[in-house]
């Protein structure tokens, strides 16, 4: 699935400033949040693969990370940083 | 490696207006005691939601007030404004502080009495005293505030009857800049209503007048506003006394003070929009300055403030119990309180805080009750990090109106508790039971 260029562009400071070069558009992400967004840019676009990044580097014992990292794409979708159709690749994962 | 804390992941858009607003929020701080008794003890005791009041800041907030006007003029009198919150603990607390009451109506008339108030140590308000309210309150020497014509030949009636001449007082409705005036109360001064009110009183020639009274309206953020009605009230006082020879025993501002709490349409946050009692005090005793007479002479001035007295000393503490995106992209999350309890939520961008340190960046945030209605908003375009079910979050300064206007409506309405002042804690009002409600309903047999 295409990520389109947008979010591939996307300027991302290590503090969480976000600076989107189409729109001039710039965003707060926190910690988590940045790390998707690496990831997403890194080409990680299934959600068992961002599911495990998270784990391997955050404490999400006992979180409901799914239904976050569900909720964090939609927020880029919405911001149009990602297409409208994008969708995960299938995972092992959920619910 | 070691893992960092999780936080649930977020990206905000820096948007006009919104960005700058996130980005001067203040870092919530979390509140997890109440007078030095947690939170999540209150709630493990009494349940959640849960409504609190200090009785620390209350008798402050009562103090407060008296103190600001006792220095200004040379008698003061407070009448807690019953309907801003009956409860008989908080009523019982005001008056051990020397409050009177002030009531509208006859149910909260006999609550008064019911909580050892002196009849005669109560103001009686109100466009609706019906004929046996009028006999209960010139029995005991009730200070009844005469409304309307309808109303002032009512009170001669039962006052004749009685075989009594009571003292009363006139509610005048005055205007004031920036104020809306609330014409439907009271004999307009400015119409030439008040005077034909004085002169029919005085030519039925059986009652006493001995009070004003006007009420502007509530929670008015300009102290200006009392400095011209007390003008107007001690204009008119004066007049009374060189063409009639009357000697008023007292002058009532009503209420309408503001509390710390900040109206929905308000742009600076309450500490910097409420004027202190001091700067109310001010503004008053200037305008009544235009009454003349030797100290001792001068009449009482009474005091029926409500909710800057009580709203800073209420609570309500709810849980979160889910979350969601809304489709604009704001965070929602439904509580377990919501305008059923909390009516003022119409009026108020309530202060929130949290309970623990939230983590995260705050999101635009609806906080919404748990009412299956629309119209069920405790707060919109609140900024909030990321919550979870089970966290607490705290409202505060909803001690005025709630626990006299709420409805019980789709839930049963919680408990009301009181934190004393050496750290003890006990009810105000139980929760109400399915039981207690049914109580009051029949089925007729024929169903
Ligand atoms: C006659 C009268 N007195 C006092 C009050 C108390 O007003 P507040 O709570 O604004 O101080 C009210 C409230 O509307 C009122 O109608």
């Amino acid at each position: 699935m295409n990520l389109g260029t947008r979010l591939g562009d996307l300027a991302i400071s290590d503090s969480g400033f976000v600076f989107d070069p189409y729109t001039g558009a710039s965003f707060t992400v926190n910690a988590t949040g940045l790390h998707l967004l690496r990831a997403l840019k890194d080409g990680v676009i299934d959600r068992a693969g961002l599911l495990a990044g998270l784990d391997e580097a955050f404490d999400v014992d006992g979180a409901d990370a799914g239904r976050d990292v569900d909720d964090f794409l939609g927020q880029l979708r919405r911001y149009e940083l990602l297409p409208r159709d994008f969708e995960l690749g299938a995972s092992e994962v959920t619910p | 490696m070691t893992r960092r804390p999780y936080e649930r992941p977020i990206i905000v858009r820096h948007e006009s207006g919104l960005g700058n607003k996130l980005s001067r929020v203040p870092a919530l701080r979390p509140q997890e005691e109440i007078d030095g008794v947690s939170v999540e003890e209150l709630v493990k005791t009494y349940g959640s939601p849960l409504f609190v009041f200090s009785e620390q800041t209350l008798v402050q907030r009562q103090r407060a007030l008296a103190d600001a006007f006792a220095v200004r003029w040379p008698k003061v009198r407070t009448a807690w404004s019953y309907k801003t919150n009956y409860l008989d603990g908080i009523c019982r607390v005001l008056h051990r502080e020397g409050a009177w009451a002030e009531v509208v109506s006859e149910m909260e008339l006999d609550k008064a009495l019911h909580n050892g108030v002196r009849p005669d140590h109560i103001h009686f308000n109100g466009p609706f005293k019906p004929e046996s309210a009028l006999e209960k309150a010139f029995r005991g020497g009730t200070l009844v505030h005469l409304d309307n014509f309808d109303e002032l030949r009512r009170a001669e009636q039962v006052a004749t009857r009685l075989g009594k001449r009571p003292g009363v007082a006139i509610r005048l409705s005055v205007a004031a800049e920036g104020i809306p005036p609330w014409t439907r109360f009271g004999f307009h001064l400015e119409s030439g209503q008040a005077r034909d009110a004085v002169r029919r009183l005085l030519a039925g020639d059986k009652l006493d007048l001995v009070g004003l009274h006007c009420h502007l309206g509530t929670f008015l953020l300009d102290p200006a506003a009392y400095r011209e009605a007390a003008g107007k009230l001690a204009a008119f006082a004066e007049e009374l006394r060189t063409e009639h020879g009357i000697r008023l025993q007292f002058i009532d501002i009503g209420g309408g003070f503001a509390s710390h709490n900040a109206l929905k349409a308000q742009y600076l946050p309450a500490e910097q929009a409420t004027p202190s009692f001091e700067q109310y005090a001010d503004a008053v005793c200037d305008g009544l300055r235009a009454l003349q007479g030797p100290p001792k002479e001068l009449p009482t001035l009474v005091l029926e403030t409500g909710r800057a007295i009580v709203d800073d000393a209420g609570y309500l503490i709810t849980t979160v119990h889910a979350t969601r995106r809304l489709p604009d992209g704001r965070r929602g999350v439904v509580l377990d309180a919501g305008v059923n309890v909390l009516f003022t939520a119409w009026w108020y961008r309530h202060d929130v805080v949290p309970t623990r340190h939230l983590a995260g960046i705050p999101e635009p945030t609806v906080l919404y009750g748990p009412l299956c209605m629309n119209i069920d908003v405790v707060r919109d375009a609140l900024p909030l990090p990321p919550v979870e079910a089970g966290d607490r979050l705290v409202l505060r300064n909803v001690g005025a109106y709630n626990v006299t206007q709420w409805m019980q409506f789709i839930t049963l309405r919680p408990a009301v508790v009181m934190v004393g002042r050496n750290g003890q804690h006990g009810l105000l009002r139980k929760p109400e039971t399915l039981e207690a409600l049914t109580s009051w309903e029949e089925v007729p047999e024929w169903i």
